[in-house]
């Protein structure tokens, strides 16, 4: 018994161990190296996670992460399971079926206070799975244009032309809601 | 428009699969006279390995090296976790983790599994995220392709089945690390981050103050995808924002599920030399694919019953738990392809899929061969292979055979236990929980839904995929302590017992085929692997699904 | 009527008795209920399950009895069902089993102990046919059974066999030889014989025959073990689904009535296939020996479909046992009708089925003209020194005929030139597969007549239904490899051994053997014993000797070479009914599961009516419906376990499409209907 452990140590566990080590060098160490270094030299903002950083050089939020607006002057994103909770990102797992699905979705909507006839658009009353979607429809866009050119005393025409000037991914039907708040308050927004 | 988008990224695959079939044949089955750089290879490997690269091991001793390597990358991975705080490359100063979730974890991701009951950005170091996570992504997927690779051998008639150390390096370093340093790269110039600095505090627009996760994202998250095995860095995966930015790697990682798992079918074909048998396979599984695919589309258009009678739009079908970037359809794509291979990656909320769509990857995952997990896919297919050919092989008036050798008493024992472990553990497991507070107690959905949560969650780790619907309260003792077994048990059984029938079956002697003989490479065959398959699925899991998914879509709204 | 015949009429009767014949099925029912004893059901895990789900569910009535609760009309029904589907699985091995014995009691009636005249030192001695053992000599003379197994020591006799055959026709049984092996019970008709007995009491072909079919010896099969290996996996994997439903029921609020869990269980396991297992294998065995073979082993039966070889002698397999005279070949300037007419003459004296195939031929060629025997011409016989024969007339004339040499000696010893042009002809006829014999006329040669091999009628076509079901045929010959090339042409064989010798035999089995191939043969002589030992199949004929049927796997009663065909087709038959009635089996179980699972949450998920496809009016005649047809479809399937399911022979593509069509389309189709009909049925009689 006692010998076969042995034998099992020497051309068995030792071995594995070695490979492991091995693996662990090139894997764990050399492979993250080299996406590290080319991140860096290739793309250095994205590599750091997109950053935006104020005139005082603060950092304001990250380009692709949304963040919670509730004022009405801005654009309000998707409504968010995790509270835009950028290091405990999470969806709402609510099942079609819940009824507090619903609640929330008539609650979300009651936000709106959307004339009568008036619909919704479906991405202001769900959450999205990361709870952190920095996008939203153009036509959710447009649905709230009217509250933020009323809170801002902007003609909401020429809202519109901004609106639609940050119409872009995905066939041009989604707007940066970060990227365009931070164009109505004067921000330099990062290229 | 999401149709034509999901045609073009299967066939897209599908076509590369052939190529890179090739290429890891030439890597886990090189030439005896490898010259070149191959030559390199095989020679640096001898020297990594020492002596225990050098012998032929038949399946016995095979298994025992596959499982003493597992245990070291258990018990590494484990010390890593438990560890952790004192560890460098912790900026976010992460501490130990409750030991049922490191048990948990562990196992998941020796398993290749990535079940998640922890989130990444909130527990892990980046040392962990690197040096046990995607350390374990790299090895557990490439005793995948060893395995297969051992299996193959087998099944031409070799009762030497190769070395394991020697097929777990080359597929290591042969195959996956440099797919992984492609993808990486793509997947930086589509924007995700790779970092060492540790989280962004931000003062937003509005005045609060949002801390930014971030990290060595891109790296993990090739491997986690070419590896089928879907751990994401950040909790909800391939949703978030810094994992999946956009568009383009959306695609690309969609490719990176695919690819592999495909290859290895034709890897199959390659060393067997029955490429037309693997050809057969491939469409068979390609078949079940393109259905899951096109229902989780079609069913997933539908708007969702939760805003029925609501004043809301819905043209882009249900929104909940989706992100806008990726489009409409990305959502239900994916899960129909992270489930049939054992990904378990997400870029929606599968909780949140409309009740039949919930259906598709639970169906995915209970067949578990539908292209499946890195190797073990068709180490899967194989045993619903050995099965059908001996109903459907004595249907032709001989003793079955598979690749001319009998099919008899001892295969199909070996065969039955290893598909019967699946059900075992999914039916098993969703019984015990759902009758107790263990599971009753941690859904967070009333009704079928939280049944369908509970099944889901047994079904993934039995499936070793790793998805989840994850509103399941599952970081609790018993979760992590059940699920942890199963994902190790559902592992290693079917990986072990494959290998003693291939030992099995390569120590008789070949019958030459002739007309008498059932032909493995015909659209008849395809058709008795499919049946083999769909119907063992249906009989084993139509009941649950009828009470899980198909109930709650029966009923609609609770109210 | 004379006992034999009556005995043989008998086992006709019960051979091609109907299926259900009153006094099979009597036994057949008293044995089931026999065979309900679970020690003995344990074989067959599927039915043990079955017969534990019919106790777990009558203790659960009981229950319900006692405290007064429950739905007991329904619970009553479902318990009945499942005790019937028990019965009617022993029912079906039984009734098998009783068709077998059947067999085996007619069998019997030709081992009763007989008078033996037993030899000691050259004396008679009349003892018991009970107390022969091996070695010892009997005199059997005729009008006598013979008392046991053995091989004829001295002298000829022709002997009726047709107590184990069936075949009226005496055979010819001889001292010496390949035909030397007589078997006990069958009667001497002419002459007197010593008979060596070669067994021991008790272990005679007939003992050995009556313990095979009554089943005392049947031991599984290697693929029936596999197959009831894998019916055990696909219990146990329903017995999951089964139990799991309990506790899943649970979460639902719904309390699954134990009865209604087990008949869902009983539904989903493969009772079909369960149930007919065991019959399908004494069904091969009996269909075997309804064809007169006796198989020494299931083991050889089932083998017998994997055969991917088949050694066939030429003779009396491929061609018809004689060669013909079929063509003349006169020399230039010769008239045809004079070659005729001498090589007639030549042969009147010939009485071998060749020399007389030369005189009809030549009736047939010159018809009125044909010359007439004369009675006091002299007859020169064959010889082994001339090698030739012939006839000498009153007239003077003398005719011969004779192998080319014996015949070109004789012209030259009598100074008459050898045509050139003989040679070449001879050679012809001689790559043509075909015997030359030369005629000459005052030994004077006229020319050359051909005698070819005639092949057995049909034998292309059967060859060509071999090659479909991928065997590949040898015919094994003493020719010379021209002529055998020329028969194997024709008859359409995949290859031949040709001058072959008992140890040419061997040697190619044990060639094709290592390339993994099962080879199968039929041999008669002593010789042929370690082929047929060496052979993954080997057929002895009964006429054979000892040896050869000792080496063999099988034993051919009527001695008829191409039965190998038939074992093989039997052998295919035996797999594909299992596989065709498994398939059936679990395709079956998709209905049921539309049947039983809706009923069984209705209550409790009321929305799965949706389910409810095939509209049954409740959830207990849901239930019971699917129970039922899952019961009654054992006994309907019964003959089809016996006879077999039809078998052409034809590739294993078209084989599988079509079983796969039949048995598993059909097995998904069917039971919606019948489940469908039962539910009707049920409610029209009011029962739910």
């Amino acid at each position: 018994m006692f010998r076969k452990l042995m034998t099992w140590t020497m051309t068995e566990l030792l071995p594995s161990v070695r490979i492991a080590l091995g693996t662990i060098l090139i894997c764990c160490v050399v492979y993250p190296a080299i996406i590290w270094g080319l991140g860096q030299g290739l793309t250095p903002r994205t590599a750091d996670g997109s950053l935006i950083y104020g005139n005082d050089g603060r950092i304001i939020g990250a380009e692709r992460i949304a963040q919670a607006f509730t004022r009405p002057e801005y654009f309000w994103p998707r409504p968010s399971a995790a509270d835009y909770n950028a290091a405990g990102a999470a969806g709402s797992n609510l099942s079609p079926a819940n009824p507090r699905l619903r609640a929330l979705a008539e609650q979300r909507i009651a936000a709106y206070t959307p004339a009568s006839e008036e619909l919704v658009p479906a991405d202001l009353v769900t959450a999205s799975g990361s709870g952190l979607d920095p996008h939203i429809t153009v036509e959710a866009a447009l649905f709230q244009l009217p509250r933020v050119a009323n809170a801002r005393g902007l003609n909401e025409a020429e809202l519109r032309a901004t609106v639609e000037r940050h119409a872009g991914e995905n066939g041009g039907d989604l707007i940066n809601v970060l990227l365009l708040n931070l164009e109505l308050d004067g921000a330099a927004v990062p290229e | 428009m999401s149709m034509l988008l999901s045609l073009g990224i299967l066939g897209t695959c599908a076509l590369l699969s052939w190529p890179l079939g090739r290429y890891l044949t030439a890597v886990m089955e090189p030439p005896k006279q490898a010259r070149g750089i191959q030559r390199l290879f095989e020679t640096t490997i001898f020297r990594v390995t020492g002596s225990a690269a050098a012998a032929e091991q038949n399946w016995k001793s095979y298994a025992v090296s596959m499982l003493t390597f597992n245990g070291v990358m258990f018990g590494l991975s484990w010390m890593v976790l438990t560890v952790q705080a004192l560890l460098p490359l912790n900026p976010d100063q992460k501490t130990a983790l409750e030991p049922s979730l490191v048990f948990n974890t562990v196992s998941s991701f020796v398993s290749n599994t990535n079940l998640q009951h922890y989130s990444g950005e909130a527990s892990l170091s980046y040392f962990s995220q690197l040096f046990a996570m995607m350390w374990l992504q790299f090895v557990s997927a490439a005793t995948g392709l060893a395995v297969l690779a051992a299996l193959a051998r087998g099944l031409s008639g070799r009762t030497m089945l190769g070395n394991f150390y020697r097929d777990v390096l080359r597929a290591t370093f042969g195959i996956l690390l440099p797919a992984s340093l492609v993808v990486a790269t793509l997947l930086l110039i589509g924007g995700i981050p790779m970092t060492f600095k540790g989280a962004a505090v931000a003062q937003t627009l509005e005045g609060i103050e949002q801390v930014i996760a971030r990290g060595p994202v891109a790296a993990f998250v090739a491997i986690k995808q070419l590896g089928t095995n879907g751990g994401g860095f950040f909790g909800p995966n391939s949703t978030h924002p810094m994992e999946n930015p956009g568009y383009f790697t959306n695609v690309i990682e969609c490719m990176s599920i695919l690819l592999i798992p495909m290859a290895c079918v034709w890897m199959f074909g390659f060393m067997t030399r029955r490429v037309r048998h693997a050809a057969v396979v491939f469409a068979v599984m390609a078949l079940m694919l393109a259905v899951n695919v096109g229902a989780a589309l079609y069913l997933e258009s539908a708007p969702t019953a939760a805003l029925e009678g609501l004043p809301v739009s819905q043209q882009h079908g249900n929104l909940e738990g989706k992100e806008l970037r990726f489009g409409t359809g990305a959502g239900p794509l994916w899960a129909a392809l992270t489930t049939a291979t054992s990904n378990g990656s997400v870029d929606s909320m599968h909780d949140s899929l409309n009740p039949l769509t919930g259906l598709v990857p639970m169906i995915g995952m209970w067949l578990n061969v539908i292209f499946g997990g890195v190797g073990v896919g068709m180490i899967n297919m194989f045993l619903y292979i050995i099965a059908g050919v001996f109903i459907c092989g004595m249907m032709v008036g001989r003793t079955p055979e598979y690749l001319t050798r009998k099919v008899e008493t001892r295969e199909m024992k070996l065969a039955l236990l290893a598909i019967l472990v699946h059900p075992l553990f999914i039916l098993g497991g969703a019984a015990i929980f759902a009758a107790t507070p263990w599971g009753a107690g941690t859904v967070n959905n009333p009704g079928p839904h939280g049944f369908s949560e509970i099944l889901y969650e047994f079904s993934s780790a039995s499936a070793d995929n790793g998805s989840g619907f994850e509103g399941l309260g599952d970081n609790t003792i018993p979760w992590n302590t059940a699920t942890a077994l199963v994902m190790l048990l559902s592992r290693f059984i079917p990986i072990i017992l494959p290998l003693a029938i291939a030992g099995s079956l390569a120590a008789k002697k070949a019958t030459p085929e002739n007309t008498g003989t059932l032909r493995t490479d015909t659209p008849l065959f395809g058709f008795v692997i499919l049946g083999s398959v769909v119907f063992a699925g249906a009989l084993l899991f139509l009941p649950v699904a009828v009470l899980g998914p198909i109930a709650e879509h029966l009923a609609g709204v609770i109210r | 009527m004379s006992v034999l015949e009556t005995m043989k009429l008998r086992r006709r009767h019960t051979r091609r008795a109907s299926l259900f014949e009153r006094d099979l099925v009597f036994a057949a029912l008293k044995q089931s209920v026999v065979m309900l004893n679970p020690v003995t059901m344990f074989r067959n895990p599927v039915m043990f399950v079955t017969e534990a789900g019919a106790f777990l569910s009558t203790l659960s009535l009981f229950h319900d009895l006692a405290r007064g609760t429950g739905n007991t009309g329904y619970t009553l029904a479902v318990v009945i069902v499942l005790w019937l589907t028990v019965l009617f699985a022993n029912f079906a091995e039984a009734l098998a089993e009783a068709r077998g014995k059947a067999q085996a009691e007619s069998l019997r009636m030709t081992r009763q102990s007989t008078q033996a005249r037993r030899l000691v030192n050259g004396k008679e001695q009349r003892v018991s046919s009970d107390d022969l053992r091996q070695g010892d000599e009997v005199i059997v003379s005729a009008g006598e059974l013979i008392p046991s197994d053995g091989e004829i020591i001295q002298g000829v006799a022709t002997v009726d066999e047709s107590a184990i055959t069936g075949e009226s026709a005496p055979v010819v049984r001889e001292a010496g030889g390949d035909r030397s092996g007589v078997t006990g019970g069958t009667r001497v008709l002419t002459d007197t014989i010593v008979v060596r007995i070669s067994v021991s009491p008790g272990e005679s072909f007939l003992d050995r025959m009556i313990g095979l079919v009554e089943g005392a010896v049947r031991q599984k099969t290697p693929n029936e073990i596999a197959l009831t290996v894998t019916l055990a996996g696909f219990t146990l994997a329903f017995l999951m689904v089964t139990v799991s439903l309990w506790p899943i029921g649970r979460y639902f609020d719904a309390d699954l009535p134990v009865p209604t869990l087990v008949a869902l269980l009983v539904c989903l396991i493969p009772t079909t296939i369960g149930a007919l297992l065991a019959a399908i294998g004494i069904a091969g065995m009996d269909r075997a020996l309804s064809a007169n073979i006796l198989a020494k082993s299931g083991k050889a039966v089932e083998l017998a479909g994997d055969i991917d070889t088949l050694l066939l002698d030429k003779t009396g397999t491929i061609t018809i046992g004689n060669r013909e005279a079929t063509t003349y070949h006169p020399l230039p300037g010769v008239d045809r009708d004079r070659l005729v007419e001498a090589a007639m003459w030549a042969s009147f004296g010939d009485a071998t089925p060749e020399g007389r195939s030369i005189v009809t031929l030549g009736e047939k060629t010159l018809g009125d003209r044909a010359p007439v025997e004369v009675p006091s011409a002299t007859m020169i016989p064959f010889s082994a020194q001339t090698r030739l024969s012939g006839i000498n007339l009153p007239d003077g004339k003398q005719y011969r005929k004779g192998a080319a040499d014996a015949i070109c000696d004789l012209a030259k010893g009598n100074g008459h030139a050898i045509p050139g042009q003989i040679k070449a002809t001879v050679d012809d006829v001689a790559r043509g597969g075909s015997t030359p014999i030369v005629v000459a006329e005052d030994s004077q040669i006229l020319g050359v007549v051909s005698l070819s091999d005639v092949l057995k009628p049909g034998i292309q076509d059967r060859f060509k239904r071999l090659r479909a079901m991928g065997l590949r045929v040898v015919m094994v010959t003493g020719d010379n490899p021209l002529t055998a090339a020329a028969i194997a042409r024709e008859a359409g064989v995949d290859d031949y051994i040709a001058e072959a010798k008992p140890e040419d035999k061997l040697a190619y089995i044990r060639k094709e053997q290592r390339q993994g191939r099962l080879v199968a043969m039929m041999g008669d002589g002593t010789n042929d014993a370690p082929a047929l030992a060496q052979a993954d199949i080997g057929v002895a004929m009964n006429a054979g000797t000892q040896a050869a049927k000792e080496a063999g796997n099988m034993v051919d009663l009527d001695s008829d070479p191409t039965k190998l065909i038939e074992v093989i087709e039997i052998g295919k038959q035996l797999l594909m009914t299992r596989g065709a009635l498994t398939t059936f089996s679990i395709a079956n179980d998709l209905a049921k599961y539309f049947a039983i699972v809706p009923a069984m949450f209705m209550l409790a998920l009321p929305q799965l009516s949706a389910l409810n496809i095939m509209g049954l009016p409740s959830p207990q005649n849901a239930i019971l419906s699917a129970l039922i047809f899952n019961a009654i479809i054992i006994p309907i399937l019964i003959p089809i376990a016996i006879k077999g399911v039809r078998y052409r022979p034809s590739g294993a593509d078209a084989l599988l499409r079509r079983n796969l069509l039949i048995y598993g389309l059909g097995g998904v189709i069917a039971p919606f209907a019948g489940i469908k009909l039962i539910g009707v049925l049920l409610g029209a009689v009011g029962v739910l």
